[in-house]
Formats: structure tokens, sequence, C-alpha cells
């Protein structure tokens, strides 16, 4: 069960099929402080059709992820790995040469309707311009018409109508369907939205979400779906990835993920929701302090001074994706087979203790923090960082202890 | 800090108790200034448009609705940081609104703020000993000699390292930055706090923290919280009661439980039902009510009951006799027989989660 996935070979029946291929991406900026890592290592694929969700914190890396695959990042990110349309490389690529595939092959729907259309333009012009773009056998009046039935299909009342009006009269929900008109307009094979309802209400969110989805039946574009939201991943994605600090630490089935998640980070993500459908009024458990900076990380899992199940051996080096139960279910956690025996909830390993000491920037990790959930003894002699692994509720560890050796 | 044990004394509200604060009719209108060089009023923003509310001692009240529905005016209303046009506030049976400055000042020691952005509401060029430390400067309650040791003790009752007292909030992570201004707020003892948004910045692993955390404040400390949000599962985690609004009126409020389990108003199931769940099998067996189009312009609400233009109900349930009633009559907060008050002449309890 603990056998190592190589990042190159996902299994081999989705690589020839697929439509996005990323493998071992890895964007570094260069900034006045260091070099900042932004995503590390990330590699997936997307079959025709499929819908993946990629969630994660501010700061995680989901958004430059999406930025790396449509060649949007500016000329002083560094880029490396492979992402491939159909097989086609796209790393590398002229800005000319992916102003074909943009659009045309790849499109986005971007975070801020407020800012991704242009105020100066009519959006039955924006919408018409991207369908030219690509096709210039089209007319101009093929092109409305083509603009005004895209309208439709996304929602708009009054298509022919509200053609030519400008950005500023509509609504953030009406601008955003403007935007899903123009990333569907040329019938892409994949659909890239990042964040796409962020910046809405929840009522609108509703709405954009099932505009979101009749434009990837419409199409059957393969979507990838960049969120913080949770609930919105749950009802909306096929599989899902998990990103912190740069890298992929879960993947898997969104069943996978929302009911049998291995990483510590996914389980106290999860914990740490306030629910709507809760009734009794449990406590949240919060993952103490915050993501680590990208200048510079230290080796090991980055999660480590966050996790409650930390110890020395998870500074020595940075956890692969390890298998759980198969092939299709990865984990970032050296300790992922005590996990999945011990099948433990956000509550069993988590504290729900409300303060919060550990320093985003200080080296030291909170020493109170851990002293509190009862691994103190162990934390005095490493300077904070207990040397024997800190016992997981459920778990003979007796039993267990020759797994890690193995496992290294 | 500890965790609040089952031990803990459970919080007292309700009956018997009078409430801290009370609002009558509370309005807020902004004039809309026409252009030219004369520049008359040719119109009011009613942001907020008579709400009633009361708040016991101990208890959370959530004030739910989305962007631009009011709540966040209704706070700085209650505050009188923004004067109200009508309408009153009592605190402990005071009046607030024809308060100036100055004599606003010795009652704001009982009622404080928690803003939104913990990114915003901080001076950067002050450390967070001068940050917590000013309310207790200007109200003058700690000798100076003793400034440093309150803070510090503030500091350790929000969570933080009080070593970290010489620290500028750049310092601080997002999650850290809104306990300073939670220790800011509380740095004179207030009986009420006004929470808005106090969590909506944070990324969720970080927010789950800052919940438990004012939890726990207000059970040790005995404070009463208004706690504006638009996020209702947030709500549903932290308040007692809750009460919704759409352009700036309040349409239904009930004790939590009830709300979530029999809402009354269409506004609220639509609400409720558009707000996704991290649970996929639920999820997708779930039916949505979807709202059309938008929330109208607070300057000319529609007249009458002002959701009828979204409402589902009045689009899809109702005759043209049923409508006519929505059309030209101000639906009152009153108990129809679901149990608890809303604003919808057909009001009628469903049950969506």
């Amino acid at each position: 069960m603990a056998t190592l996935i190589d990042s190159a070979a996902e299994p081999a029946s989705t690589s020839t099929d697929a439509v996005l291929e990323i493998d071992d991406l890895n964007v570094r900026f260069p900034t006045e402080d260091g070099v900042v890592h932004a995503v590390r290592g990330v590699s997936f694929s997307l079959r025709p059709g499929e819908v993946l969700g990629i969630v994660g914190e501010s700061g995680s890396g989901k958004s430059v992820t999406s930025m790396a695959v449509m060649g949007l990042l500016p000329g002083s990110a560094n880029i490396t790995g492979s992402v491939r349309f159909r097989g086609r490389e796209l790393l590398g690529l002229k800005d000319q040469q992916m102003s074909s595939v943009r659009g045309k092959s790849v499109a986005m729907v971007f975070q801020d309707p407020m800012t991704s259309l242009d105020p100066v333009y009519k959006i039955g012009n924006q919408i018409a311009e991207t369908v030219r773009q690509h096709d210039k056998s089209i007319s101009r009046a093929g092109a409305r018409a083509r603009a005004i039935d895209l309208l439709k299909l996304v929602g708009i009342p009054n298509a022919a109508g509200r053609i030519d009006a400008y950005p500023h009269e509509f609504s953030g929900g009406m601008r955003q369907r403007v935007v899903i008109a123009i990333a569907i307009a040329n019938q892409p094979e994949v659909i890239i939205a990042d964040e796409p309802t962020t910046a809405l209400d929840v009522t609108v969110q509703a709405q954009v979400l099932e505009v979101l989805k009749t434009a990837q039946d419409e199409t059957g574009a393969a979507t990838v779906l960049i969120t913080h939201d949770l609930g919105v991943v749950a009802g909306m994605v096929d599989r899902v990835l998990v990103m912190y600090a740069g890298r992929a630490v879960e993947k898997g089935t969104v069943d996978d993920v929302f009911y049998r998640p291995k990483m510590p980070y996914s389980i106290g993500l999860l914990g740490s929701m306030p629910r709507i459908d809760a009734g009794d009024r449990q406590r949240l458990t919060p993952i103490k302090g915050s993501p680590p900076s990208l200048i510079n990380p230290p080796p090991g899992c980055p999660f480590g001074p966050r996790c409650p199940l930390h110890y020395a051996k998870c500074d020595e080096q940075e956890p692969d994706l390890y298998e759980v139960e198969g092939p299709r279910h990865t984990a970032a956690c050296i300790r992922v087979n005590e996990l999945v025996e011990a099948d433990v909830s956000a509550e069993d390993i988590f504290s729900d203790d409300s303060s919060d000491t550990t320093l985003a920037a200080a080296a030291a990790v909170g020493e109170s923090a851990l002293a509190e959930q009862g691994v103190g003894d162990a934390a005095a002699e490493t300077g904070g960082v207990p040397t024997e692994p800190p016992p997981i509720p459920g778990v003979d560890h007796t039993a267990r202890h020759d797994q890690h050796e193995e496992r290294a | 800090m500890t965790g609040v044990t089952a031990a803990a004394p459970q919080r007292q509200r309700g009956v018997g108790t009078e409430p801290v604060l009370t609002v009558r009719g509370l309005e807020k209108h902004f004039p809309i200034k026409g252009g030219g060089l004369i520049r008359r009023t040719v119109g009011q923003i009613k942001a907020v448009d008579g709400i009633d509310l009361d708040l016991y001692p101990g208890e959370t009240l959530g004030l739910v609705g989305e962007s631009g529905c009011g709540k966040s005016t209704t706070g700085r209303a209650i505050l009188n940081l923004q004067p109200a046009t009508a309408g009153s506030v009592k605190y402990n049976g005071r009046e607030l609104t024809d308060l100036n400055r100055a004599k606003m000042r010795p009652l704001r020691r009982e009622i404080q703020i928690v803003f939104q952005d913990p990114y915003a509401s901080l001076n950067p060029r002050l450390p967070v000993l001068d940050i917590v430390g000013e309310p207790l400067i200007i109200h003058k309650v700690v000798p100076k000699a003793q400034l440093r040791e309150r803070v510090n003790e503030l500091l350790q009752t929000v969570g933080l390292n009080p070593e970290h007292n010489n620290r500028y909030p750049h310092e601080f992570s997002g999650g850290q930055r809104q306990r300073i201004g939670i220790a800011r707020a509380l740095a004179l003892n207030p009986k009420v706090l006004i929470l808005d948004e106090p969590v909506s910045a944070l990324d969720v692993s970080i927010q789950a923290g800052v919940v438990n955390l004012l939890e726990d404040l207000r059970d040790q400390l005995g404070l009463s919280y208004l706690f504006i949000a638009h996020d209702l599962s947030v709500v549903r985690h932290t308040s007692d009661r809750v009460a919704v609004m759409y352009l700036g009126k309040i349409v239904e409020t009930a004790d939590t439980e009830d709300l979530f389990d029999r809402p009354a108003h269409p506004y609220t199931q639509a609400l409720l039902s558009a707000i996704p769940i991290p649970d996929p099998q639920r999820e997708r067996r779930r039916k949505r009510i979807l709202l059309t189009g938008d929330v109208p312009s607070p300057a000319n609400p529609p007249s009458g009951c002002r959701f009828r233009t979204r409402c589902p109900k009045f689009a899809n349930e109702l005759t043209d006799d049923q409508r006519e009633k929505c059309i030209n009559e101000d639906p009152p907060l009153i108990d129809r027989g679901n149990g608890h008050p809303a604003a919808c002449h057909y009001a009628e309890a469903l049950t969506l989660l």
C-alpha cells in the first residue's frame, strides 16, 4: 500500500486520452527578498468532460498554476515542467502562438467580473471579438448573432436588447455570465474557472454555478474549478486536488477527499468549516498558525509546523504523494498508513483551543501550542519538535513503529 | 486559554431579563446629490428603513443579509458612528441617537466594535502595545505605569503572545491581526460588542480559531454580540438568534435552530438553499431555489413587499388576487403561525436542510 507514485507516471490510461496534462509544474518568482517558489511540482491530468476542483487557501498557488497553464504569468516568472494540451507542449510557446490556444482550446473565467471585462467596449463587441479572433470566416453579423445566442445561453434576459450595453450597466452576477459566455464562445475543450463566484453573493453564486454547469454541458469541455470554498467544490466536481504551500498534498475523487481525507491538512480544513447543516453547535477545530513563507522553505513537510501529528522525521524530507487504498487517492503524509488504519476525524487530532501564539514569520514553532496538545515532553528536548510520533487515536503504536523506517 | 468545557456555566438570556440594547424603527437614509453647481438632494438611499432589534445580555444575535442590504449601516447607526435618520437606539434604557460626540464618549466604553478588515482597521505605524493601549489612555482607565501590564493581559486573553507587544501589525498574520482588533475592543471591558463581519476576510482554517475565541470570550466575560455577517454557516454556528435583512428591512427573525429548520420567508429559504454544503452526496441531491434577477436599488425599492420582484413564490405560486396584496401592502414582521415572525403575507415554513 505504501508504494510511492512517480509523479511522471500517472495511471497510463489517463495520459493517452487526456486533454490537458500538467507534469511537475514549477513556478518561481524572483523578488528582492529571494526567490518565491509559488508552485512546486504540481501534476495532474484532465480527461474530456471531467471536472477537477483545485482547493486551497490564499497563497497556496492555485491561481498561479492556472495562470501558468494559460501563459499569462509575467515574463519574470521562471516556469519549468510541462503543460500539454492534446499532447502539444504549451510551455515555451511564444505569446502569439499562445493566442491561438487561449480562448480557442483552453478558455478562462476569472474571479473578478468587475475587472475582467473592458469597460469601454460594449459587451456584444467583446463577445464577437472573441468569436472572430479564432474564426475569421464568420461575418460581423454572424458573430453578432452568435453573441446573442451565447447571451441567451448564459441566461441574460432580453439578450438582443442588452447586447449593446456596457459592462457598467450590468450587475456583478450578470457580468460573470458575460465572462462565461466569452469563455465558451469558441467551444473550448478546457475551461479554467479561477474563483468564478468568490466576488458574488450566495444567491447570485448559485445562479452563476448553474450557468457554469449549463456551459459545461453545452460545450462538453473539461473544467478546472479553482476555489477556496469546499462547499462549491462538493457539488460541482468529480475529482479534487488539495493544494498547500504550492504543492498538491492530496488528490482523489470528491467523495474520497471529503469523506476519507488522509492528509492532516485536508482533515483540518474540512474540520474547520462551519456547516450550515450542522444542528448541534459543536466547536470548530481550527488549524494553528499560518501557511509558511515560500521564500527558501525549510526541508520537510510544509504543513509540519501546523500539524498536530508532526515529529522529527517529518522535517527530514518533503513527503511525496503516497497511495491511499488504490492509486486514485493519494496523500502527502508519511503517516498515511496510520491515518488509514485509524480513520480519524478532525476533532480527534486537532485541538479546538482558541489561542494562536504561533507567529507566521517566527522559525520557532509555537511550543506553547504543542505543549497544550499534550506532546510537550518530547517537544522540550528538541526545541519544539517531538522526536517520537505523537499518537493518533485508534492506532496501536507499538506495532506501527517499523513502518516509518521502511517508508524512509 | 482553555476551551469551554461542558461544566462551564450556561449563558443566561431570554425570559425575564431586560434587553441591553433595544432598537426601534431605526432608519438611515443617505442623500443622493445631483450634479451641477448647486448639489441638490435628488433622492434618498434607504440603506436601513425601519428595523427593530433586541439584544439580550449574554446572547449573540446574528444579523445576516447580502451585500448592500444595510447590515453594516445598522451596526454603525447603533453606535452613532453614522447618526440615524430616525428611530431610537436604547442602551440599558438610555437613548443613544440624540447624544453628541462628547456625550457619546463615556458610553463607548460599554459598546465597542470589531471591524471586518484586519488589514485596514489597525494603524500600520503603531506597535500592538499602542494600538491596544490607546483606548485605555483616552478613557484614562489605567495609570500609565500599569498600561503595559493590562495590554499584555489583553493579548493573552485573545490568545496572542504578550512578548510580541512591541511588534507592528504587518508582522502578524490575518487571524492574529483580527485578534489584535478584538483585544482593542475588549480593552475597556465593554458589555456589548458589534462584530461587523469579523471573520469574512480570513481563510477557513484561521476563521475557525477566531470564531472559537469569540465564543470563549462571550462566555467568560459575559458579553453580548451583535454578529453581522453574510455567511449563514458561521451565523448558525455562533448565534442564539438570527435576523435576516433584505433591502433595509428585517424579513425574518427567529431562534437559530428554528430559523434553519423551518425558514418561513421565501428570501430566507432561497438564501439557505443557495449555500453550498461541503458534503458531495448531499450536495448532488439538493434542490436549489434559484432567485432571478438582482437586488433592486435601495433608492427606489418596489412597492409593497420589497422582495416580490425576485420572489419565487410571487412568480410561481400565487394567484393574481394574492399578488395584489404583495404589490400594495408592505407585509409586517409578525408570526403567521410558523412559530416566529416573518415579513411575508404568505409565509409558510419549509424544511430545507
